[in-house]
């Protein structure tokens, strides 16, 4: 099946490739660009192990086409490890005991940096609720919601550093 | 599971479109967000020859304001409807039904438009727009179109597109000073689709309710209006007589049909709970 030509700004870098219309953005990154951070599991929308930033915007890296992704702003967990922007979450994440096997980690770090952007006042229901979407099989999800919760309490200037 | 092979293609303009539907007819689908397509292209429940990628057509996103009507492009997506002062000011069922649509990161992605076109019997907005008497907006190479939300829903993820159509959007006549909305659901789990929901919709003077509109979801292969159980709470408040006579009349107005979790006597008693939530939340 005919490629399609794609240009794709992934943590800041641009870069265009010739993509198979049906590689998830998932695999794409994973096994194009080798940004093997963010999971793949379910493989239909239910996890979120898959979770990506496209335009700023928390995604499923498997319900989203690599094609689609054309003109548009990729972030994954390397990159916004790299730029610092996860660091406070990924040590809450460290200090609380909240990855576990760490299979899920990468989805929830994602998903619970948008929650901090998006309501920092949360309550631990809401927390629940806004990472509802991730799931973790190893089950409990109480160490995750004290780790996001810790940060959520923080002076926001320590959060935003 | 990964999708089987297909082609795709998309257009920078609607003419483009449509000569691409004309072309590959039954072969083509159009992916708009892609949340349900392309989850079923991983299952391989759809195997197209081609998708039409509606991504980069201009004009099919945003929430406008027109005169007394509320127009949403079929791209705008439900994180977009959700998020919208507009929205929540003049079609509030909309704002109160999108945080129960699966989860932020579908959100994001998923379309108004989209969710219309599959017409899937559990998802909330093809309930909302038949509650809201909104009017669907469709194009083809033959022109445009308008048809009832009430009249777009044909059968189980069956609606009045024709071959060649795409829906453009949304036009919602805006709530007037004495209406008021509720959005009520069950699911098993957040997020997860709803094993019944209700969108209700009623002027509402001195907790006295009237022109009432409640729409289920979940019950049956469409969304289904509540004609009896409507007549049953019309001019009336929502007191334990009517709320009963609302729900003794759910038993003709809804034939839910089992499924692998739920029975249809627990969908009726569902729908019966929903109703008194909803009249209360209207009277309230």
């Amino acid at each position: 099946m005919n490629e399609i030509e794609a240009t794709i700004t992934v943590n800041g870098t641009r870069l265009t490739r010739r993509i198979e219309p049906r590689t998830h953005l998932i695999d794409f990154l994973r096994e194009e660009l080798g940004l093997t951070g963010s999971h793949v599991a379910c493989e239909h929308g239910v996890c979120g192990a898959c979770t990506v930033r496209v335009d700023g915007e928390i995604r499923r890296g498997c319900l989203t086409l690599a094609v689609q992704a054309d003109g548009r702003t990729v972030d994954t967990v390397e990159g916004l490890s790299d730029s610092g922007e996860l660091a406070v979450l990924q040590q809450a994440f460290h200090e609380r005991n909240a990855l576990q096997c760490g299979y899920c980690t990468p989805g929830m770090l994602l998903t619970a940096q948008a929650l901090i952007r998006e309501q920092p006042a949360a309550t631990r229901d809401e927390i629940r609720e806004f990472l509802s979407g991730n799931l973790c099989r190893c089950t409990g999800y109480q160490a995750i919601v004290d780790a996001i919760e810790t940060v959520l309490r923080m002076p926001r200037k320590e959060v935003a550093r | 599971m990964k999708p089987s092979a297909f082609a795709y293609a998309r257009p920078r303009a609607l003419e483009e479109a449509f000569a691409l539907l004309e072309k590959h007819g039954d072969n083509a689908k159009l992916l708009a967000g892609g949340q349900s397509l392309v989850a079923s292209l991983n299952m391989r429940l759809a195997a197209p020859g081609i998708l039409v990628d509606i991504g980069a057509l201009a004009g099919l996103e945003g929430i406008a304001l027109k005169g007394k009507t509320l127009v949403i492009g079929a791209r705008t997506t439900h994180r977009a409807i959700e998020r919208s002062e507009i929205v929540a000011r003049h079609a509030p069922l909309l704002a109160q039904a999108a945080p129960h649509i699966a989860h932020v990161a579908i959100r994001n992605a998923g379309t108004l438009g989209g969710s219309l076109a599959l017409a899937d019997p559990a998802a909330e907005w093809p309930a909302c727009c038949v509650a809201l008497e909104a009017t669907i907006v469709l194009a083809s190479k033959k022109g445009e179109r308008r048809i009832a939300a009430a009249e777009f829903f044909r059968d189980l993820y069956t609606t009045a597109l024709g071959a060649g159509e795409l829906i453009t959007a949304v036009e919602i006549p805006c709530a007037a000073p004495e209406e008021r909305h509720a959005f009520v659901e069950l699911a098993r789990r957040r997020g997860d689709y709803a094993i019944v929901g209700l969108a209700a919709r009623a002027r509402v003077r001195n907790a006295v309710l009237a022109g009432l509109r409640l729409v289920f979801l979940g019950v049956g292969v469409t969304p289904v209006l509540a004609s009896g159980a409507m007549a049953a709470l019309e001019g009336r408040t929502a007191d334990d007589a009517a709320l009963r006579a609302a729900q003794a009349a759910l038993d003709r107005d809804l034939a839910p049909s089992a499924d692998l979790y739920t029975s249809a006597q627990a969908k009726r008693h569902m729908a019966g709970v929903l109703v008194a939530r909803a009249a209360a939340a209207l009277a309230g």
